[in-house]
């Protein structure tokens, strides 16, 4: 069978792979070249060794964007994932209009990231202008601005999955655990989380990566202002870029850490809570 | 049930009900503040409008004819639609071609896919902007292609998964018969994959028409916008801000987005599920 197939490879691969090299493969192998050179074009390149990597992480607002960007990644998927888990727990319940509320919940995620941060910095500004603040005075804001709206947008997804995750608990297992005794938080230990470890996994992750590579939200909710302090991995990335004439080898550098960084973490996530998973 | 338990459930559903009503507050703030004059909504973003503040659909009619917004939202359908329709097509086409024909390329060319789904945009945004503008790829035309080349990773990782437990038997029985393998494909493979189109197109449409940066820096904007891209633009540092205009072109970026959503909710919610799977 293969060698009729094969015969007629061109219609199966070539569309597809050819606008992959164009729309992926090239611009990675340039984006790992040019992070070594020097350039405002690609034809002014010079090889520059790995300075721009120096240069990148001895840049004190990338190292501020770092960990600005860490503590929001933590503090968001703390947030996210308690209330998901929470709300995909109450509306297994029995009770009326579960259907209605998980529609409700899910709406915000298909929003664009441009129009939500929007629709946000109306709101928070709204807020904050009755103590004389806003939103652009300060990190702080920001930084919880962010939270509360990637918390809105997010939780109906994950809520998906934990909803997704606890229907597939073998009933079973509840019937056998209320047999045992076991009621209330020594269910949701020793039962319920345990069978949910494949979700819990799969929502870290989404949470993490998510907010690591969070941009758009982040561009029109607050544009990095204060002065910048406002600013994620991605926006600073972009900020070196566009902003800043002669740091594109130095963007395209961070870029290239900041690749690495998402991966590692994709990683390590994945291989720490599948250790934690239930054999089944 | 017994009355506590109702007591309890209708307790439950008393406060899901008010959270949904917060839930939804955002967009009800801008949309009652859409139409407000302009100068008002900064001054009192929490109040209805009142007979001083009401403007009708002035807001609207700005945000249509000061900033083209309709223009907007026919190429951000054009974009999304035909991307969404050539992704389907041709990554699914692929994506059985290489579960199939087992060789080094195949092999290579489904690892490269699934690589290319955990490289953050970043990384490539300033070389692909390089490599569409030598191309002449700028318009929504080319924009297309490159959707088709950065978005083939999750859809032909989702395809595979789903050729593989399609038992090969029914194929060669069609290729027997006298069958091509390209009307095989689309008279016996297309029809069972049916549900994975529809996961994977709901994952992409949802993608490409919210998406900004991508569009962003390869699209000619002088002459293409799309949603975002105007009202990133009509929010930029580009002259004075027409907060009118503003929320006039949040109300209807989401309304598309809404009825989308009600009408296609149980599809979404079962393709985002999927997707979400791959991590």
């Amino acid at each position: 069978m293969e060698k009729v197939i094969k015969r007629y490879a061109p219609f199966f691969v070539i569309p597809t792979f050819a606008a992959f090299i164009v729309g992926f493969i090239v611009p990675f192998l340039m984006g790992l070249w040019l992070s070594l050179c020097k350039f405002t074009t690609v034809k002014d390149a010079v090889f520059v060794g790995f300075s721009n990597f120096q240069k990148a992480v001895f840049d004190p607002i990338f190292l501020h964007a770092f960990w600005y960007t860490a503590l929001f990644a933590l503090v968001s998927f703390l947030v996210i994932n308690t209330l998901a888990f929470a709300i995909a727990m109450a509306l297994t319940q029995k009770m009326r209009g579960t259907n209605i509320f998980r529609t409700v919940f899910f709406m915000p995620n298909l929003i664009g990231g441009i129009v939500l941060g929007y629709i946000w910095q109306l709101i928070f500004n709204g807020i904050l202008a009755r103590s004389g603040a806003a939103l652009a005075l300060s990190e702080k804001y920001g930084f919880w601005g962010l939270v509360i709206m990637v918390s809105w947008q997010q939780i109906g997804y994950m809520m998906i999955i934990y909803i997704a995750g606890l229907q597939a608990i073998p009933d079973e297992l509840n019937e056998a655990a209320a047999i045992d005794g076991a009621t209330g938080w020594k269910k949701l230990r020793n039962v319920t989380i345990p069978m949910m470890m494949p979700a819990i996994t799969i929502c870290t992750f989404l949470t993490v990566v998510n907010s690591f590579k969070l941009f758009d939200q982040n561009l029109s909710l607050t544009a990095g202002e204060p002065a910048q302090m406002s600013e994620l991995l991605a926006l600073n990335i972009y900020n070196t870029f566009y902003g800043r004439v002669g740091w594109e080898g130095v963007g395209q550098a961070k870029a290239v850490l900041f690749f690495v960084l998402v991966v590692g973490i994709g990683l390590i996530q994945l291989r720490v809570t599948r250790s934690k998973e239930v054999q089944q | 049930m017994s009355r506590k338990k109702k007591i309890k459930s209708g307790l439950g559903t008393g406060f899901f009900t008010f959270l949904s009503l917060v839930y939804v507050v955002p967009i009800v703030v801008v949309l009652f503040n859409s139409f407000k004059k302009k100068t008002f909504i900064n001054i009192e973003p929490f109040k209805l409008p009142r007979e001083e503040t009401f403007v009708g659909l002035e807001n609207y009619a700005n945000s249509i004819s000061h900033y083209d917004f309709l223009k907007a939202v026919g190429w951000t359908l054009f974009i999304t639609v035909g991307s969404v329709a050539v992704i389907l097509l041709c990554t699914s086409m692929f994506a059985w071609y290489i579960t199939r024909v087992r060789s080094g390329f195949t092999k290579t060319a489904y690892l490269l896919c699934v690589f290319s789904m955990v490289v953050p945009f970043q990384m490539v945004m300033f070389t692909l902007s390089l490599v569409t503008d030598r191309l002449g790829l700028g318009t929504p035309w080319g924009l297309i292609i490159i959707y088709l080349g950065f978005g083939a990773g999750l859809a032909v990782f989702m395809f595979c998964g789903f050729v593989k437990s399609i038992p090969v038997e029914i194929e060669e029985a069609a290729l027997i018969d006298g069958c091509s393998p390209l009307r095989m494909f689309f008279s016996v493979v297309l029809p069972i994959m049916k549900p994975t189109y529809i996961s994977v197109g709901i994952l992409e449409t949802m993608w490409i028409w919210n998406d900004f940066l991508l569009p962003y820096l390869t699209l000619d904007t002088n002459k293409y916008k799309t949603i975002s891209i105007v009202i990133q633009y009509m929010k930029g540092s580009y002259g004075r801000v027409d907060m009118g205009a503003i929320m006039a072109a949040l109300i209807m970026a989401v309304i598309p987005v809404i009825v989308f959503y009600l009408s296609l909710q149980k599809h979404i919610i079962k393709g985002v599920a999927a997707g979400a799977v791959k991590g």
